[in-house]
C-alpha cells in the first residue's frame, strides 16, 4: 500500500521513495517509535531502514500539523492523545496485499477445502493479518462463484488484522483504482465491484460473506471455534523466534484436526517449530503433526 | 521471448510501456493506430497486445473487430489499456472479445499483474 500513491501513472521500478528533507529524528525517537510497534504488535522494525519511519509517518505529520517525529514522540509520550499511539502503529505496519497473492494457493486451496466438505460440517477460514481486505474478500469471490454453479456452501470467512484503520478500509470493500489492478482479473471486477468516483467498492452481498475483526496475534485469542483452513501470509516475517512460537501455537489450537495452515511465498515453519509439519497432500500447507495421522476421513482419497 | 505489440497514439504512453514490458522479458514493437497494429499482425502476430482505445485512424475497438474479422488465426491475447474507466468501456471492450483491461495510469506492478493473469508473465 506504502508508496501506492507515489508511483501511480508512472513507469519507475519501485525503489525506496524519495523523502524530502525533514529534521533527522533523534535516536531516542527512532527507539521510541520502533518499541512502540514492537510492544503492541510484535514487528521488528530494525528490520527496515529508517527512511521508512520518516515515510510512513510523514502523513500524520502533516494531518497533525507536527514538524518532526520528535515533536511527534514528545505528543505520544505526554500521553493526553490517547489515540495517537495507535495512528503511529498503523502506519509503521506493513500493509502491502493485493487480489490473489500467490494466485496458486488460491487454486490449491479449493481443491482442499473441496475434500475437507466431504466430513459434512460447514467450513470455516481464518485470515489472519488480513490487511485492507483483499485476501479474505479474494477468498469470498472464489467461493461464491462457486456456488453460484455448483450450489456448494460458502464456507464462514473470518478475516482479522491487529490494525483498526487497516479492518475499517476492509470492511468499506473500497479500493483505488491501483489497489483494484492488483491481482483482481477484470471479469471479477465486473462482477462483484461498483466503480464510485475514482474507487471502486465491492458489493455488499461481498463484503456480506467476510466477518472482519480487529484481532491481536501475538497478545489476543484466536476468533471462537476452530478452522479448517487459517491463512496467516507475510504477517510473520519480523517477529522474533519467540513471539512466531506464540503466534504458530495460537494457530495450531485453532485449527480443527486435518486443518490446513498456510504461510506467504517465501515463508516456512521449517526448523521453528514442531506445531506444524508439511502436509502431505496439498502442496505449501502445513498440518499439525497428528491429524496427518489422525482422523482417516481426512486422508487422501484411496491413501 | 514473448512478444507485445504497444498500440497507442502517444508516444509517451509507449516509451514508458515498453520500458516496463522489457523489464518483463517482452520484445516490444509499438503500432501508432489500429491501422498500424493490424499491418503489424499481418506481418507477425504477438503473444500480447496492449491496446488504447482513443487513437487516430482506427480506434482500438475497430482494431479488435478487425482482427477478429481477418485472415489471422491466431489469437493473442488483448489487454486493453485506456484512460476510458468507466463500467460502460470496460463491458464493451470484454463483450468485444478483450482478455484483461487495465485502467490508466498504470505502473510496472499493474501492467506485470494483468499479464500475469492473462498467462503471459
Ligand atoms: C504485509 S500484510 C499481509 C496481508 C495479507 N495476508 C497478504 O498476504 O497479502 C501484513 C498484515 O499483518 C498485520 N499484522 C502485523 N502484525 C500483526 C499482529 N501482531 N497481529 C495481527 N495482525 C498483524 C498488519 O497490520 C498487516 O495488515
Ligand atoms: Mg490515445
Amino acid at each position: 500500500m506504502m508508496g501506492a500513491s507515489a508511483l501511480r501513472g508512472r513507469s519507475m521500478p519501485t525503489t525506496a521513495p524519495s523523502s524530502s528533507p525533514a529534521p533527522a529524528a533523534s535516536q531516542a525517537t527512532i527507539d521510541v517509535l520502533t518499541a512502540l510497534l514492537e510492544a503492541r504488535t510484535g514487528q521488528q522494525i530494525a528490520a527496515y531502514r529508517s527512511w521508512r519511519l520518516d515515510t510512513a509517518l510523514k502523513p500524520l505529520l502533516r494531518e497533525r500539523q507536527l514538524g518532526s517525529l520528535d515533536e511527534l514522540v514528545a505528543q505520544l509520550l505526554a500521553g493526553k492523545d490517547r489515540e495517537i499511539g495507535e495512528h503511529i502503529v498503523d502506519a509503521l505496519l506493513n500493509q502491502e496485499t493485493s487480489f490473489y497473492r500467490d494466485a496458486q494457493v488460491f487454486e490449491h486451496l479449493v481443491a482442499a477445502i473441496a475434500d475437507a466438505e466431504t466430513a459434512g460440517h460447514r467450513i470455516r477460514i481464518w485470515c489472519a493479518g488480513c490487511s485492507t481486505g483483499q485476501e479474505p474478500l479474494s477468498l469470498a469471490m472464489l467461493f461464491a462463484e462457486r456456488h453460484e454453479t455448483t450450489g456448494a456452501p460458502v464456507p464462514d470467512i473470518v478475516a482479522t488484522d491487529v490494525s483498526g484503520a487497516a479492518i475499517a478500509r476492509a470492511r468499506s470493500g473500497r479500493f483505488t483504482q491501483f489497489e483494484i489492478q492488483r491481482g483482481l482479473p477484470i471479469r471479477r471486477m465486473m462482477r462483484w465491484f461498483d466503480g464510485v468516483g475514482a474507487d471502486w467498492v465491492a458489493k455488499p452481498e461481498l463484503v456480506k460473506l467476510v466477518t472482519f475483526r480487529r484481532v491481536n496475534l501475538v497478545s489476543d485469542a484466536a476468533p471462537a471455534g476452530r478452522f479448517d483452513l487459517v491463512l496467516c501470509r507475510n504477517v510473520l516475517l519480523y517477529l522474533t523466534a519467540e513471539t512466531k512460537l506464540r503466534v504458530f501455537s495460537t494457530i495450531a489450537r485453532a485449527l480443527r484436526p486435518g486443518g490446513l495452515f498456510v504461510m506467504g511465498a517465501g515463508e516456512t515453519v521449517s526448523g521453528q517449530t514442531p506445531l506444524f509439519e508439511p502436509s502431505q497432500r496439498y502442496r505449501g500447507f502445513y498440518e499439525t503433526p497428528s491429524s496427518s495421522t489422525g482422523d482417516p476421513r481426512l486422508r487422501a482419497p484411496g491413501s | 521471448m514473448k512478444t507485445c505489440l504497444v498500440v497507442d497514439d502517444s508516444k509517451v504512453i509507449r516509451k514508458v510501456a515498453r520500458h516496463i514490458l522489457e523489464t518483463l522479458d517482452f520484445t516490444v514493437r509499438e503500432a501508432c493506430d489500429g491501422q498500424e497494429a493490424l499491418q503489424c499482425c499481418l506481418e507477425s502476430v504477438p503473444d500480447v497486445i496492449l491496446l488504447d482505445w482513443n487513437m487516430p485512424v482506427m480506434s482500438g475497438m475497430d482494431f479488435l473487430r478487425a482482427l477478429r474479422d481477418s485472415d489471422i488465426t491466431q489469437r493473442p491475447k488483448v489487454v486493453f489499456c485506456t484512460t476510458e474507466n468507466g463500467m460502460a468501456y470496460i463491458r464493451a471492450a470484454i463483450e468485444a472479445g478483450a482478455d484483461e483491461y487495465v485502467m490508466k495510469p498504470f505502473d510496472r506492478e499493474t501492467l506485470a499483474s494483468k499479464l500475469q493473469i492473462v498467462g503471459m508473465a
